[in-house]
């Protein structure tokens, strides 16, 4: 379902690519967003993101999750038999996200039991197994670390735009710990974009807005 | 432990607590195949089938093996959750691939290219974990793993009819496929926020 900038997309030509690790990075982060532009992952995106900081500490965990399991499974792909390839990576992935569990629930319980079983989703999260698939498992390690950092960075960043929509516009303020980072005078808050459908309309409108950039790119680069 | 009728769960599991709607699962495969009617129902069926299975089984390992007052193991082996619960997903959808497969052929052909796409559903290891986080006895975790199938399969049924129709609107470009079908689910969420109150389940 990748809408644009697919030339500069995930997959390089076997020995055809020059600075690799920046077109690479450009890929995951904006051209072909895992979130906004290919359209995987979005159970999560739209379930943590009732505040910003719920957002951010899914991004910071996926990220673990995908650059470490990008690594792992590039470094064991030539160990890898094709036909057994998706146990090897759900088994990797689990493994990832087990740890990321076991922290958050040992260091930071609260936030723990706000995401819920959303982080042992990351699990079923399709841009993790994405990446391994279409990435990790045809690279080098060094250049699949870097998609899946830039991959991880991308998702976040969406993550935390639909956090920030949606707890600015469902409270009228950005809380972050005990701290309010950010409060809307006389703004008078609107519930239902803490609800489920608040959620659906602010992504819907995201993925809008980087197709109508990704047609208005494509425009200037052939007139 | 949770005391609410296995009655009232599948209710709250179909309307209230939809798992599409209020938990976002399977949003993926719900993206993907909402566009033809036999499509929608043939992977509801499947979603269903493999989510009231899986639940069963899930249960019978997690409160028989994992939890640290297990008759069979006296470890707590409840961190493995996630690893064991992916596992018997995996496993179950791929017998049942091989048993349809060898038996029924013309039932294969109508249901079984569904079923890969079923082991990354999330919306199956997503009952799953609820199934624990909610401590469910069997009875209601069963309530709840077929309501939600059935929720879910309503959803994507109600979803393609409203994106048939969509497909005579003239739509401004950016709006046209995923976006228009993500803001379309979220109106139909607040419209199952009608729903809300008539039963709960925590």
């Amino acid at each position: 379902m990748s809408a644009s900038g697919a030339n500069t997309g995930g997959f390089c030509p076997p020995g055809g690519c020059g600075s690799q690790g920046i077109l690479v990075f450009r890929a995951g982060v904006w051209n072909n967003n895992p979130i906004a532009v290919q359209i995987l992952g979005i159970c999560s995106a739209l379930a943590v993101t009732t505040r910003l900081e719920n957002a951010l500490v899914m991004g910071l965990a996926v990220i673990f999750v995908i650059v470490l399991s990008n690594l792992l499974l590039s470094l064991l792909r030539t160990a890898t038999p094709r036909r057994i390839r998706m146990i090897a990576e759900v088994a990797v992935i689990a493994t990832f996200v087990i740890l990321v569990d076991q922290f958050l629930k040992a260091y930071y319980p609260d936030m723990s039991g706000r995401l819920g079983p959303y982080v042992g989703l990351i699990i079923t999260n399709c841009i993790v197994m994405g990446r391994a698939e279409a990435f990790a498992l045809h690279n080098r390690p060094a250049v699949s670390v870097v998609d899946g950092a830039a991959n991880g960075l991308g998702y976040t960043i969406i993550l935390a735009l639909v956090g920030l929509v949606r707890e600015l516009g469902g409270t009228g303020r950005i809380v972050f710990g005990e701290r309010t980072l950010l409060e809307i005078p006389g703004y008078v808050p609107n519930h239902v974009m803490i609800l489920a459908p608040g959620a659906f309309i602010a992504l819907g409108f995201l993925v809008a807005l980087f197709y109508a950039l990704g047609l208005q790119r494509e425009q200037e680069a052939h007139p | 432990m949770n005391d609410t009728s296995a009655l009232v769960i599948f209710v709250a599991a179909v309307f209230t607590n939809n798992i599409l709607l209020t938990y976002f699962l399977g949003m993926c495969s719900f993206l993907a195949c909402s566009r033809r009617f036999e499509t929608a129902i043939g992977l509801g069926a499947a979603v269903t089938f493999v989510l009231t299975s899986t639940t069963i089984l899930n249960y019978g390992i997690y409160y028989g093996i994992l939890v640290p007052e297990a008759p069979l193991c006296a470890m707590d082996l409840t961190h493995l959750q996630y690893i064991i619960f992916i596992a018997v997903i995996a496993a179950f959808v791929q017998l049942v691939e091989m048993i349809i497969e060898r038996f029924s052929p013309r039932l294969y052909h109508a249901l079984g290219i569904f079923l890969p796409l079923i082991t990354v559903n999330c919306a199956i290891l997503g009952v799953a974990l609820f199934m624990v986080t909610f401590q469910f006895t069997l009875f209601q975790a069963v309530a709840f793993g077929f309501g939600g199938g059935v929720g879910w399969t309503l959803v994507i049924v109600l979803l393609t009819g409203l994106r048939q129709k969509m497909g005579y609107a003239n739509l401004p470009a950016p709006f046209r496929g995923v976006a228009i079908t993500m803001i379309v689910t979220g109106v139909m969420a607040m419209a199952y926020m009608g729903f809300a109150g008539m039963v709960s389940i925590q």
